[in-house]
């Protein structure tokens, strides 16, 4: 089977401020088993914007054969996405990357989860999977402001859930590890996915204790690997591509 | 009879299209899409003598039709190209166009020497145009002399026939093209990359972090077809054609132009069977502009 496919929109709608909420629905879905991938979706057949868009997949679900993605509008590839209607067919390359492991997680073990801003999507499918496994879930979010903020009862049905927005204006007044030194949260694996400031932090504060896995960004062409633009560093000084070794790194393997 | 069969020097391919090198990597991704030995041929990504870890990022930037790149070369050197890279390719049916660059004049020498020896590397593509590397490549590319003398060097090691890749960042790329065949070149593959720049409208910065990078997609495809056009005119050995190609449409008029084969860069980032597509398609665009074989269509334009 080809691994692009147009796939039509079931539903959009405005979540937060410039955050869209896009449920799309085909075949690709039944070869998505992995919280942490990412799609390369063609917004349009014509020659502008030429290259595709990586967006991260938030939920999956094959039963309905559809899959979720929240993205925020800010280029004009994602501006001319939030305009699409339901109906109305995307072009979509995935899912692509490797994704986050859960497996060596033990059912006793507490999984913190955080998420910054548009990084918070991926960790919705992972609350879902390690609440399915029986794990406590910890969700620390973290938004610039009250209006940024979603999901935050869609993350409560599966985790324990924190909101940290760095004005104050909901939650937690700062960011997302300052919040979970605050409140002293305990926990076995960390998985983050968001800026970079937050997962140097996140590194350098539990680097050397934890377990767990962080996910990259990077600027993409191709995002299969074959183009080289979107790589980063190992501790080992060796090159990875973080759409194909990545986006989700072990915590520790990327120099930051 | 096939219809899509090109003869070049060292290469007799089943069909034109081959990716473009540094756009398909050593093909190791795209196999996981579809079977490779359905291509003509591919340019498998720049190899060096010792390995490089290309430029810092952002490496890319989108355009209006097209995009800018600034890789910088990485690859895993030479050695491991042919000890772990091309032993990969050998289970395909698939000559292989290597793609070879260097800093220095003794590098590419070193290079062409080692790779050439390759069993299933049937021609060389030597890299005397990449623009996002300080040294080496398009500082080679520039002037007539410099490039005659790196082709006669190349010509002498090379166990298998040698493409030079023209530049188009060039006042005059014919003197280039003609200086080239002189020197003893087999063909030529044309053009590159486009050198280009953007900036970020909060900074004020440029987007790569190379600061410039090669512009490439359809929005070069006008300067490509200027280009062969005016090559094919001034010498006599065969032009692999790219720049924007994205369908096979695309194809014949490269072949008008002046192109006996092409090769497909950008479009693979896009759509990654975008080459097997254009293959697929190409027949049916011979009948509809009445071309009993594709090889006859070369320099159409021209008649």
């Amino acid at each position: 089977m080809r691994k692009v496919q147009n796939m039509t929109i079931v539903s959009q709608r405005s979540i937060a401020k410039n955050i869209y909420e896009i449920v799309l629905s085909g075949d690709l879905v039944q070869g998505m088993f992995q919280a942490g991938q990412f799609v390369n979706i063609k917004i349009n057949e014509v020659a502008y914007p030429l290259l595709r868009r990586p967006i991260s997949i938030c939920e999956i679900n094959q039963t309905l054969n559809q899959f979720t993605m929240i993205y925020r509008a800010e280029g004009e590839g994602t501006k001319l996405l939030s305009q699409k209607k339901s109906g109305e067919q995307v072009n979509i390359l995935g899912p692509l990357g490797t994704g986050f492991d859960i497996d060596e997680i033990q059912q006793d073990e507490t999984v913190i989860l955080v998420g910054g801003g548009i990084g918070v999507p991926p960790m919705y499918e992972m609350a879902k999977r390690l609440h399915a496994k029986g794990n406590k879930v910890i969700a620390v979010l973290g938004f610039a402001s009250s209006c940024d903020v979603f999901y935050e009862e869609e993350f409560k049905v599966y985790a324990e859930v924190h909101i940290a927005t760095m004005d104050g204006s909901q939650g937690f007044k700062g960011n997302v590890v300052q919040l979970i030194n605050e409140k002293n949260l305990t926990f076995d694996w960390i998985y983050g996915c968001g800026p970079k400031v937050m997962l140097e932090a996140i590194e350098r504060q539990f680097g050397q204790t934890k377990k767990g896995y962080l996910s990259f960004e990077e600027r993409m062409a191709c995002g299969i690997g074959a183009c080289y633009a979107c790589v980063c560093q190992r501790n080992d000084g060796k090159m990875a591509r973080v759409c194909k070794e990545g986006p989700v790194f072990k915590l520790g393997e990327v120099l930051l | 009879m096939n219809r899509l069969a090109v003869e070049l020097p060292g290469l007799s391919l089943k069909n034109p299209v081959i990716p473009a090198s540094g756009c398909f990597g050593f093909g190791r991704e795209f196999a996981e899409y579809y079977d490779l030995s359905r291509l003509g041929s591919i340019m498998i990504k720049a190899a060096t003598d010792e390995a490089r870890v290309g430029n810092p990022t952002p490496r890319v930037a989108e355009t209006p039709g097209g995009m800018l790149n600034a890789i910088g070369l990485q690859n895993p050197g030479v050695d491991k190209i042919i000890e772990h890279e091309l032993p990969f390719l050998e289970q395909y049916d698939l000559p292989i166009i290597a793609n070879v660059a260097g800093k220095t004049l003794d590098e590419y020498v070193t290079v062409a020497k080692k790779i050439s020896k390759a069993p299933n590397v049937k021609a060389l593509e030597i890299n005397i145009s990449c623009p996002n590397v300080k040294e080496g490549g398009i500082a080679f590319g520039t002037d007539a002399n410099v490039a005659a003398e790196l082709t006669k060097a190349i010509k002498e090691v090379s166990s298998v026939p040698v493409y030079i890749k023209l530049s188009p960042n060039v006042t005059n790329v014919v003197e280039i093209a003609k200086a080239v065949e002189s020197a003893g070149a087999d063909g030529i593959t044309m053009i590159n990359t486009l050198l280009g720049m953007r900036f970020d409208m909060k900074t004020g910065k440029p987007i790569l972090a190379n600061g410039t990078g090669g512009l490439s997609g359809p929005a070069i495809k006008p300067v490509a077809l200027r280009m062969i056009h005016d090559v094919y005119k001034a010498v006599n050995i065969p032009i692999i054609g790219m720049g924007g190609i994205e369908t096979a449409e695309d194809v014949l008029e490269f072949f008008y132009a002046g192109a006996s084969a092409v090769a497909v860069g950008t479009a693979n980032f896009i759509n990654p069977y975008a080459c097997v597509d254009i293959i697929d398609r190409l027949p049916e665009v011979l009948d509809k502009y009445g071309f009993e074989k594709l090889s006859d269509a070369t320099g159409f334009a021209h008649k």
